[in-house]
């Protein structure tokens, strides 16, 4: 088989596991509502990798552009109109938009410095909505609002009760989120991108812009991030606080890494891994955090291609 | 009428430089360590609470005291223990990874300080001398909040005098502008690093123990004082241990003053204020352009 046959073997064996998820889930112990969570928490963790993994920019802060789109969401949803589209419209926007803002204060600089300013901005909205509790319900979270059955002309799809219906719905989403992303990471922007990571300073020599094209993959990210936070917003009906908070960041972040940030698919795999095991590890002890920081700490040690790369390096070996 | 509001601004703008004072001592180790290791120190909050919890579990038998001396070294020795054991093993990767291993140890702190102490929190008692308010005229500032400043301001002091005069402390001012040429100049690096690192966890130490006796013992505390170092450090400049004397004051005041105004605005401030220095002075008050950039 040659490389490209095995590459398309392995895309429609992952696109097959994912629309059968809800076929197979009861079985390893899962539930469908695992699965819509693991598709929203899996996009979140590759915008965050389109910017670390593809332009080599880490920003610790991806949080708040997540919990702006669940809020931007569930506010409208709440307060405006009962339309699913429109939330996830609006969600995106706000989520989008203020990244975008927020970014050109961000872009010029580098390593540990963007990270530190990007942890520190995402608190900022961390803060507003918790105390704004007139709007947002503060620290209890906003509620109620729900996801409202979608028409489609032709027909109507409850994607409220029935959880199956909600999955494909999400995958869709996420198919329809990271076709996007794959495109312009195959686009001359994407391997700009590319080349920054590679070497900053050479690429600047070649008269790329690189401010500018840092501020647009961290844009493009956000928005990405904000469709995940608004989606997110569906599958609990509800949006709080810590949605916002720099933990959610870093556990972004850490999904990337334990996936294998360099690759397009790791950080779904690493969200596949992060969210079973907290579901499994938080339903046996209250001390779970522990496990979590355990296993940040023997991924970054032990492993820091991560797991695909790890089993990369293994088929290569 | 006029008196009132002077006194009530004077009043917040002092209690802003005495928040200010101790967001100084957590921001100052941290930024020690971020400018020679290129560490961002997730965990300097977990050592923060550690330093005030092994100081409460030490009162009884040392006395306040006792236990404000003894809590910062051993809170120095585990740091130390961890940098060795942990931390130096990810020194000469990308950043990222020591960002994400220090906080995947906050997390270890955190559940394992609940673990060992309790989720609820804990008094630790201060002398009661010191709880005192100084006047009650005026400013209901306690002496211990006094003394916070106080030993705030020698601790800051001794670590300048230390970086300025003594061997180690040049070599480590050095690194931190060119740690290639001092390791090249045949300086033992790795020895550095724990030092200084060492001695911002002392810091963190101390500043628990101080914060306990304010507000008392909980898990969670490290965390949330930790943004405003982070805060501190960006608007003074990475790389400037001045700029993040000066970062930790400026924001205590302004969320002092904004208190008094608008409260439920006193924490997004700081975030304002570091915004415009962003926009204004890109690489920070006292930063100096190409550190850490």
């Amino acid at each position: 088989m040659s490389e490209t046959h095995r590459k398309l073997a392995i895309l429609a064996a992952i696109w097959a596991a994912l629309a059968c998820m809800p076929l197979w889930m009861p079985y390893v112990g899962g539930y469908t509502a695992l699965g819509s969570r693991v598709l929203v928490l899996g996009l979140g963790a590759m915008s965050v990798n389109f910017l670390l993994g593809f332009t080599g920019v880490l920003s610790f802060g991806h949080a708040a552009w997540f919990g702006l789109g669940a809020y931007g969401c569930g506010l409208i949803l709440k307060f405006i109109a009962l339309s699913t589209p429109l939330g996830l419209l609006a969600g995106t926007l706000l989520g989008g938009i203020c990244g975008a803002i927020l970014g050109t204060l961000i872009v010029r600089r580098r390593g540990v410095y963007f990270a530190m300013v990007t942890i520190a901005f995402g608190q900022v909205f961390y803060y507003i909505a918790f105390q704004w509790s007139s709007l947002t319900g503060g620290d209890d979270g906003l509620r109620p609002f729900y996801r409202q059955p979608l028409h489609l002309g032709f027909a109507t799809v409850d994607i409220l009760h029935d959880s199956a219906a909600f999955y494909y719905f999400v995958l869709i989403c996420f198919a329809a989120a990271i076709a996007v992303m794959g495109f312009i990471l195959r686009s001359p922007f994407g391997r700009t991108m590319l080349a920054i990571r590679e070497n900053e300073r050479r690429a600047r020599f070649l008269g790329i812009p690189v401010e500018m094209h840092i501020w647009i993959a961290f844009t493009l990210s956000c928005f990405f991030m904000a469709f995940a936070g608004s989606l997110y917003a569906l599958v609990n009906n509800f949006a709080d606080p810590k949605g916002l908070h720099y933990s959610q960041s870093g556990d972004f972040v850490m999904m990337a890494v334990m996936g294998g940030m360099r690759s397009f698919w790791g950080p779904l795999l690493g969200a596949i891994v992060f969210v079973v095991l907290q579901d499994y590890i938080s339903s046996i002890t209250i001390n779970w955090q522990i496990f979590i920081g355990l296993t940040f700490v023997v991924v970054v040690l032990f492993f820091p291609r991560g797991l695909l790369g790890f089993l990369q390096q293994r088929r290569r070996a | 009428m006029c008196d009132r509001m002077t006194q009530l601004l004077l009043f917040n703008v002092t209690n802003g430089l005495i928040i200010g004072a101790f967001y100084v001592l957590m921001a100052i180790g941290l930024s020690l360590i971020l400018n020679l290791s290129n560490v961002i120190n997730f965990a300097h909050g977990g050592f923060l609470v550690i330093g005030g919890y092994i100081a409460y579990t030490l009162e009884p038998y040392l006395g306040f005291w006792g236990a404000l001396i003894a809590s910062p070294f051993l809170t120095a020795i585990i740091g130390l223990a961890i940098e060795r054991v942990l931390i130096s093993r990810v020194y000469g990767r990308d950043p990222l990874y020591s960002l994400l291993l220090t906080f995947g140890l906050a997390f270890i702190f955190e559940d394992g300080t609940r673990f060992i102490w309790g989720a609820n929190g804990k008094p630790f008692t201060i002398p009661a001398f010191l709880s005192q308010p100084l006047s009650n005229e005026f400013f209901f500032i306690t002496g211990y909040r006094l003394f916070m400043v106080a030993m705030a301001a020698v601790m800051v002091s001794l670590l300048f005098l230390l970086l300025r005069f003594t061997r180690a402390g040049i070599r480590i001012r050095a690194g931190t502008l060119d740690l290639e040429t001092v390791a090249a100049l045949g300086v033992n690096v790795r020895g550095l690093r724990s030092l200084n690192f060492a001695v911002g966890i002392f810091l963190a130490g101390l500043s628990g123990v101080l914060a306990g006796g304010q507000l008392g013992l909980e898990p969670t505390m490290g965390a949330g004082l930790l943004m405003p170092s982070f805060v501190a450090i960006i608007v003074g400049g990475v790389g400037s241990l001045p700029g993040t004397l000066v970062g930790g004051l400026l924001i205590g005041v302004a969320s002092g003053v904004t208190a008094a105004i608008f409260p439920s605005a006193s924490e997004a401030i700081i975030y304002v204020l570091m915004a415009v220095v962003l926009l204004i002075r890109p690489r920070g008050l006292f930063g100096e352009e190409g550190m850490l950039t």
